[in-house]
């Protein structure tokens, strides 16, 4: 059996379906590919079926939200990323496929029916980051209480909600810390 | 009597008060609940194996259902999400029950300031015991469980009786 | 519990505690009752910490099996948010609580790639002598736990008993047991002290006798046998899909281990085979790690031999790595970069970086993003044992509900690592 040479994934990408590569970005050897929101679904089946490419195994899909007093999103178009990180066993290489995801809009079509994996992984983007899953079969919360309000990974959402007790503040907080009775 | 008397010689009269004898019976068999949660019930089962072996205070035996457990260790993070089940635990243990909080995060929780986790296991249950250390050494939780069987020893039965 | 929290960004799923709510997640045959739909969990003793699941038993088959997650979700991805890169390698322990050097080479190695960082030879040797020690240690812990599980007391005691000289060496290390924090972002937090090379020396004549020992107990064990093989089967190709990796994708039969294909630290240096097995059970996830541990032994011995007692453990550039205390009388230069490196931390581009290494329980991945100032922009962690609970479901099918135990036992789950 022979292995066909690998190609490059930005290339192939771009001969297989023409108008949905929007940007690359080689960063420290990691190649980026930003897609069209839309489609990923169909270059998420391009990158994993087409031979030269073979992207097998769904490493993380994780998603990143830019925004505005942390330093914002600048020149990127919108708020939210998803970004799914491809494996090629064969190759031994990593892709990474990008969409931007609008704040009014947050929603990205489910790739679960290519790789189970995307599961559970869309289900906890979407229980932290409130980054909606078109498709997906299970829109239970993942790790949250299913009555919880907010996406906590927000960057607007606060880290906490108790004041940090120290030595100075301790008996003021002692005062009002809801302890426990029998 | 016959052949108890016979090895053990006579055993004599020992005098001694009730709240003795039934706190030395409370101390010398305080079944923990087999329940861990997060690194700390790692360093909880070290203290059960073979090096630190809990057996030499009457505590080898964990018992998996709460209604057969007197002492009950937080070992580790108590999340929101699992703050109302530790409750229920707690509320179905027979009294008299005693609780540890072991390691930082159960006692304050520790490095972790944050949304997913309750602020000290103490707002959701009564606790007896705060054992330091991020995970504690079983060293510290043995001394946690010493300074537990000093508080039971100090019990009076008129105070839990009335 | 009242928490202030923003406006709600979506809809608010609740469930009510119906039956129906679950269409389409179980049978049919579980809404009209025909099947039985049992909690297991979250207080359980063989779950391996926190995790549910709701199972829908047909008699005491399982049917289906939907894990429910999160009860020790902990946030530690959006408290790194708010710390600085030295300060975040501290949380990165406390998530696989029984691997804590691979989160923290996880992660270091991506900030390390985030801000073009190069860490000395040897101070690789010790990351690697770290995260082989970790992976003896963490697989330790599991087939303690794994037997117990199944009804063998004793291999508990016995695994912890090494366990223990292998968390003393840690702590010749480090100062600390479990939570070594060892690996920092450009080496390792401080030189191996004089001590821990003979120790090491010891533990690893010790270790290939102990391993006997426990083969001598499972291995052959016909009790042990009937309860694990053909238990739990996951096929190569759907194990792939499902995104499991490690020891249990090594035991459906598929070659790939990260330390091979892609090394990092240096693992290309070192001559080591990677164990594989055949028919993807309990069984065979259960050896292959038995023999990975022996493979570990080897690695060791091999990484104990190049290292030199004296030499650099961590990167001498001041930017991004405290200068060592003995410069600090001496040099202006130095006290400024200690100052600066405690107080506000260095600064990485606001570019997002993945690594993945091979923890003991498959493949960790860190994504790491930076924001342009000292602190992440986002962190998050592909961890093995999300995927593995995640593909919990597709191996139980059809099962027992007292294979259950074993089948959760051989994937080697950590629900810290899994909720973070």
């Amino acid at each position: 059996m022979t292995i066909p040479s690998a190609l490059d994934p930005a290339a192939a990408v771009r001969t297989a379906l023409p108008d949905v590569l929007l940007d690359t970005v080689e960063f420290r050897g990691e190649t980026t590919l930003v897609v069209a929101r839309e489609r990923i679904v169909e270059v998420a089946t391009v990158v994993r079926d087409t031979p030269g490419l073979v992207y097998n195994f769904l490493s993380d899909i994780s998603a990143v939200d830019y925004w505005e007093p942390y330093g914002g999103w600048g020149e990127r178009p919108e708020r939210f990323a998803v970004s799914y990180h491809l494996l090629s066993m064969l190759y031994k290489r990593r892709l990474r496929l990008k969409v931007y995801v609008p704040e009014d809009n947050p929603v990205v079509p489910t790739i679960i029916g290519i790789w189970p994996a995307a599961n559970w992984l869309e289900r906890e983007i979407h229980d932290l980051m409130g980054i909606y899953f078109d498709g997906h079969p299970d829109q239970r919360r993942l790790m949250l209480p299913d009555d919880w309000q907010g996406h906590p990974h927000r960057r607007d959402y606060p880290l906490g909600y108790e004041t940090i007790m120290f030595s100075f503040n301790a008996d003021e907080i002692m005062k009002h810390k809801p302890f426990a009775k029998e | 009597m016959g052949v108890i008397s016979s090895k053990l010689g006579n055993l004599g009269i020992v005098t001694t008060t009730l709240d003795e004898a039934v706190n030395w019976g409370r101390t010398g068999a305080m079944w923990p609940l087999l329940f861990g949660l997060a690194c700390c019930a790692i360093e909880y089962m070290s203290t059960q194996a073979s090096n630190y072996d809990l057996a030499r205070f009457g505590m080898e035996l964990n018992r998996a259902s709460p209604r057969q457990a007197d002492l009950l260790i937080v070992a580790g993070r108590v999340s929101r999400k699992m703050a109302p089940v530790i409750r229920q635990l707690y509320d179905q243990m027979a009294a008299p029950k005693w609780v540890i909080s072991m390691g930082d995060c159960a006692s304050c929780s520790g490095v972790y300031n944050n949304y997913a986790l309750v602020q000290g296991v103490d707002e959701v249950i009564p606790v007896d015991v705060y054992v330091a250390g991020c995970p504690p050494r079983p060293e510290q939780l043995i001394h946690g469980i010493l300074t537990l069987h000093e508080k039971v020893r100090g019990d009076h039965i008129k105070e839990w009786a009335s | 519990m009242v928490l202030q929290t923003p406006e709600k960004t979506g809809e608010v799923y609740k469930w009510e505690g119906s039956v129906e709510e679950l269409k389409g997640l179980v049978t049919e045959r579980a809404i009209t009752g025909e099947t039985m739909l049992l909690n297991m969990g979250p207080h359980h003793p063989s779950t391996h910490g926190v995790l549910r699941l709701l199972l829908e038993l047909d008699g005491e088959e399982i049917v289906s099996c939907l894990p429910d997650v999160g009860y020790l979700h902990t946030g530690i991805e959006k408290n790194m948010e708010h710390k600085t890169y030295e300060k975040c390698v501290t949380l990165t322990d406390r998530m696989d609580y029984l691997a804590p050097m691979s989160n923290n080479l996880a992660f270091c190695l991506a900030v390390e790639k985030l801000v073009d960082l190069d860490v000395p030879e040897r101070a690789q040797i010790i990351r690697v002598i770290c995260m082989e020690l970790t992976r003896l240690n963490s697989h330790l812990v599991w087939l303690g736990t794994h037997a117990l599980d199944m009804g063998a007391m004793s291999v508990f005691l016995y695994c912890f008993r090494e366990r223990e000289i292998i968390l003393e060496m840690f702590e010749m290390l480090s100062g600390q047991r479990m939570m070594s924090s060892y690996i920092r972002p450009g080496g390792v937090w401080r030189d191996i002290p004089p001590e821990f090379m003979p120790a090491l020396e010891k533990f690893l004549d010790y270790m290939p006798g102990k391993i006997d020992d426990y083969e001598k107990l499972l291995t052959n064990n016909p009790l042990w046998i009937d309860r694990t093989q053909g238990i739990g089967i996951i096929e190569p190709d759907v194990a792939m899909a499902w995104g499991v990796s490690g020891p249990s994708l090594r035991g459906s039969g598929v070659s790939w281990d990260i330390r091979k294909a892609m090394p990092y630290s240096g693992y290309e240096q070192y001559d080591f085979n990677v164990p594989v097995g055949e028919h993807g059970d309990v069984y065979d996830r259960f050896y292959v790690r038995i023999l990975e541990m022996r493979e570990s032994v080897k690695i060791l011995g091999q990484a104990l031999k190049r290292l030199t007692p004296k030499g650099p453990f961590r990167s001498d550039n001041r930017k991004f790595v405290p200068p060592p205390r003995s410069e600090l009388g001496q040099s202006m230069e130095a006290v400024i970069h200690h100052f600066k490196l405690w107080t506000e931390g260095f600064s990485a581009p606001d570019e997002e970086v993945f690594v993945a290494i091979e923890s003991p329980r498959g493949e960790i991945g860190c994504y790491l993003h930076g924001a342009g100032d000292n602190k992440p922009r986002r962190v998050h962690f592909k961890t093995p044992s999300f995927m593995h609970i995640a593909a919990l479901p597709v191996m139980s099918k059809g099962h027992l509900i007292a294979d259950l135990v074993g089948i959760i036992g051989s994937v080697d789950i950590v629900l810290g690592d899994c909720d973070r």
